[in-house]
């Protein structure tokens, strides 16, 4: 077991039992603390303990082969041609946890245009690129992007492995820690390194947002993480002179596609996409009806963003739920995001608490919505909102004069 | 058609949660537990696809003898069999030795032609058991899927919609598969109190490493790459200022406050 009591210290206060959502510690008769089967290791009750009694085992570097890998890696994530702006955001972080270590990075490329890709990475400050280059390598499938990447992997050995955490990258770094039999942690936000162990130190949000963990992967390689994409900062271009570019031949073939992609239906609601989004603007029950998101669409296209819902309005079939921002939806995490007629429910917050910025409009001034607000109106939104768009044309017509 | 659906039991985020006032931690009394949301819509999901093309649902979790709950709660909705992954040496399970145990389970149900998996859970938030059962099992795997359209049973091909950002991809793939659904995919039926109770007295067969074989090295901590080291308590969000004055003019300072701060540009 790896949690411990340090019998000596607990004092048996019980707020590591209440702070437990699992039953995983009770006190005992003997009036200690005491760990159950149901202990899921989520650290919660260590941080809480006054008497510093619970410590967490760290599980020991088994020599293994693990020095053989060195190295820092960067996924490439690419759709219709474009390739993902967190990609870049990785190779920034990267470049400074490679620098720290002392080591390389190194990007993985896969994909059927793949030689004219590298070039725009290279244009980042980045030390070699593997290109896997195939026309069936031309659209992401797990299949053959995790079958090329295992094997690029093997080959090179990179001691850690960074991939965006959005659809696709955890679709593609589920299946390809599984195959590696290694380490992944999810959604990270912060990424650092222990200089004396050269361990990744991985935190991340969990259960909704209300916690952080830092997580490592002592004896497996690579340390494998997803990252939110807009967390790490966009770094300047700045071209490597030495840059390497090292073609890789690939190890999968047309007949290991395994899906056949019939279509695509692109989003119509809104031009810009949630998930890309730098503003969105979402609202509530408090919008009364489909008619009025209009007014957020064109308050959207006036800011250049998306719009989201609450679960309320996608429930109510006012909004499709690929917008719906929330534990059930999607995280997002812009650089301001505007409440409109939303309560500010936890299963919301959950999907939007990390925002930059938050603007809240709402009539109710006890909503729990204005506590996480970093700034509120409490007013009918259907005065605001108008007022809203009349003041911003204005501003904007006066700017282009 | 022979249906597995993988559930998995998490904390309700409806229980009352407080706030310690002095180390400003999070206090959850009487925390219930509950089916982990988006597992209720694969449960749906099984049990349409067995409506709609026969066969027979089976649900499946890990975790602690309480898990057990969440079973009853599948079988009240209309499933046909539930096993329960228990044993001590399961436990601190991360996402790579829940898969393998999963695999290990489903694989002792014999040949089956689809798994259903949530898009992620409510508490360790990874969505990564979906991606790592299908290696696993050698499934193909369709994430986020939003809907399934058809299912032939003759060609045992599968056509389903997934949500990705920039819209919708319609994707068919050949059975045995494993899919991973959103919260779009339907509308999970409430149980009658009649199916409730007769869900209440079902057997639940426990099964354990050694029923499932396998490697030791390979369940719970010892086969877990990653490890939680720190838990920390995010400094609640500081809730900000609210703007005083009448809509017009609350508004200008609004836009005042955004502007100067360089949040919009106009
Ligand atoms: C398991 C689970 C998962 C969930 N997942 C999600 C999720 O992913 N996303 C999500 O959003 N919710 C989710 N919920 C639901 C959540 O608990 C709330 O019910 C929901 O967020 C409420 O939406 P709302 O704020 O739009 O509606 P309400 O709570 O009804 O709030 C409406 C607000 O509008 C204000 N208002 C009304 N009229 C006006 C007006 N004219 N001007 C200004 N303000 C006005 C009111 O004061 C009120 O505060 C989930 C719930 C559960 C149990
Ligand atoms: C704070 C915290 C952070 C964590 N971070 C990581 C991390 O970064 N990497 C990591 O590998 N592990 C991590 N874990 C461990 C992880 O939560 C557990 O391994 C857990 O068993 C499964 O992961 P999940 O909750 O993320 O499920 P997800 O992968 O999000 O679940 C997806 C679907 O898989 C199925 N499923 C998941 N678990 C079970 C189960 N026990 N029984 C049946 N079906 C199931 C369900 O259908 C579910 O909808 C973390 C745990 C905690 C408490
Ligand atoms: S919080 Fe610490 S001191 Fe208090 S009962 Fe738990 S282990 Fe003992
Ligand atoms: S580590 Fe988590 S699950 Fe285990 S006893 Fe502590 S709070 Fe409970």
């Amino acid at each position: 077991m790896a949690l411990k009591v340090i019998k000596e210290n607990c004092t048996g206060c019980g707020l590591c039992v209440d702070v437990c959502a699992y039953s995983g510690i009770k006190i005992n008769d003997e009036g200690v603390a005491e760990v159950t089967e149901s202990c899921i290791l989520c650290g919660q009750c260590v941080d809480v303990c006054p008497a510093g009694a619970l410590m967490m085992e760290e599980k020991k570097a088994t020599v293994e082969d693990i020095f053989d890998y060195k190295g820092v890696m960067v996924f490439v994530e690419h759709e219709f041609g474009k390739i993902h702006s967190v990609s870049f955001e990785l190779l920034g972080k990267g470049r400074e946890i490679a620098d720290n270590l002392g080591v390389s990075l190194s990007a993985m490329l896969i994909g059927a245009e793949g030689d004219s890709m590298a070039l725009e990475v290279a244009r980042y400050d980045v030390d070699t690129i593997y290109v896997c280059n195939s026309t069936w390598l031309k659209d992401y499938q797990t299949n053959t992007y995790v079958a090329e990447a295992e094997n690029i992997i093997r080959t090179y050995k990179p001691e850690i492995v960074l991939i965006g955490a959005t659809t696709m990258g955890r679709d593609f770094a589920g299946a390809l820690a599984a195959r590696l039999k290694t380490g992944l942690t999810a959604d990270c936000t912060e990424l650092s390194v222990d200089m004396e162990k050269r361990l990744l130190l991985q935190t991340r949000p969990a259960f909704g947002g209300n916690i952080m963990a830092t997580i490592i992967s002592p004896n497996r390689r690579p340390q494998m993480a997803t990252v939110r994409p807009k967390v790490m900062a966009m770094p300047e271009p700045v071209k490597n002179p030495d840059v390497q570019i090292i073609q890789v031949q690939p190890v999968s073939g047309p007949q290991d596609m395994l899906l056949d992609i019939l279509e695509f239906i692109p989003d119509t609601a809104g031009t810009v996409n949630l998930a890309d989004a730098d503003i969105i603007i979402s609202g509530g029950r408090g919008m009364k009806g489909p008619e009025n998101f209009s007014m957020l669409f064109e308050l959207a296209e006036l800011l250049g963003g998306a719009v989201g819902a609450s679960r309320a309005a996608v429930d109510s079939g006012w909004m499709p739920y690929a917008h719906q921002v929330g534990q059930t939806g999607r995280t997002v995490r812009p650089k301001l995001y505007i409440a409109c007629g939303i309560s500010g429910a936890i299963q919301h917050l959950a999907g939007m608490q990390t925002s930059e910025n938050i603007v809240a409009i709402n009539k109710d001034p006890d909503a729990p919505i204005f506590k996480v607000a970093t700034f509120g109106i409490v007013g009918d939104l259907f005065k605001v909102v108008p007022e809203l768009i009349r003041q911003i044309k204005g501003k904007k017509q006066q700017t282009a004069c | 058609m022979k249906i597995v659906v993988c559930i998995k039991q998490v904390p309700s985020t409806e229980a009352r949660v407080q706030m310690d006032p002095i180390k400003g931690t999070l206090i959850r009394e009487g925390v219930e537990s509950v089916v982990n949301p988006f597992d209720e819509y694969a449960i749906e999901e099984g049990i349409r696809l067995k409506e709609r093309y026969g066969g027979e649902v089976t649900v499946i979790s890990m975790g602690p003898p309480q898990a057990r709950e969440a079973l009853k709660t599948a079988l009240a909705m209309g499933a046909d069999k539930a096993v329960l992954l228990s044993d001590r040496a399961f436990a601190g399970s991360d996402t790579l030795a829940t898969a393998y145990t999963l695999s290990l389970g489903i694989k002792k149900l014999g040949d089956i032609d689809i798994v259903i998996c949530g898009k992620q859970a409510t508490d360790g938030d990874t969505a990564q058991v979906g991606p790592g059962l299908a290696q696993r099992l050698n499934l193909r795997q369709i994430t986020y899927v939003s809907k399934i359209r058809e299912i032939n049973l003759k060609n045992r091909k599968i056509t389903a919609e997934r949500l990705i950002e920039s819209g919708t991809q319609v994707v068919s793939t050949a059975l045995p598969a494993l899919i991973t659904v959103v919260k779009d995919i339907n509308q999970p039926r409430i149980p009658n109190i009649f199916s409730i109770k007769k869900a209440t007295r079902a057997e639940i067969p426990v099964w354990g490493m050694q029923d499932l074989g396998g490697d030791p090295k390979d369940f719970g901590f010892d086969g877990s790459p990653t490890q939680v080291v720190r838990i920390f308590t995010p400094p609640p969000r500081q809730g900000g200022e609210i703007i005083q004055g009448e809509v017009p003019e609350a508004v200008a300072k609004l836009i005042e406050a955004l502007t100067s701060r360089n949040i919009i540009n106009l």
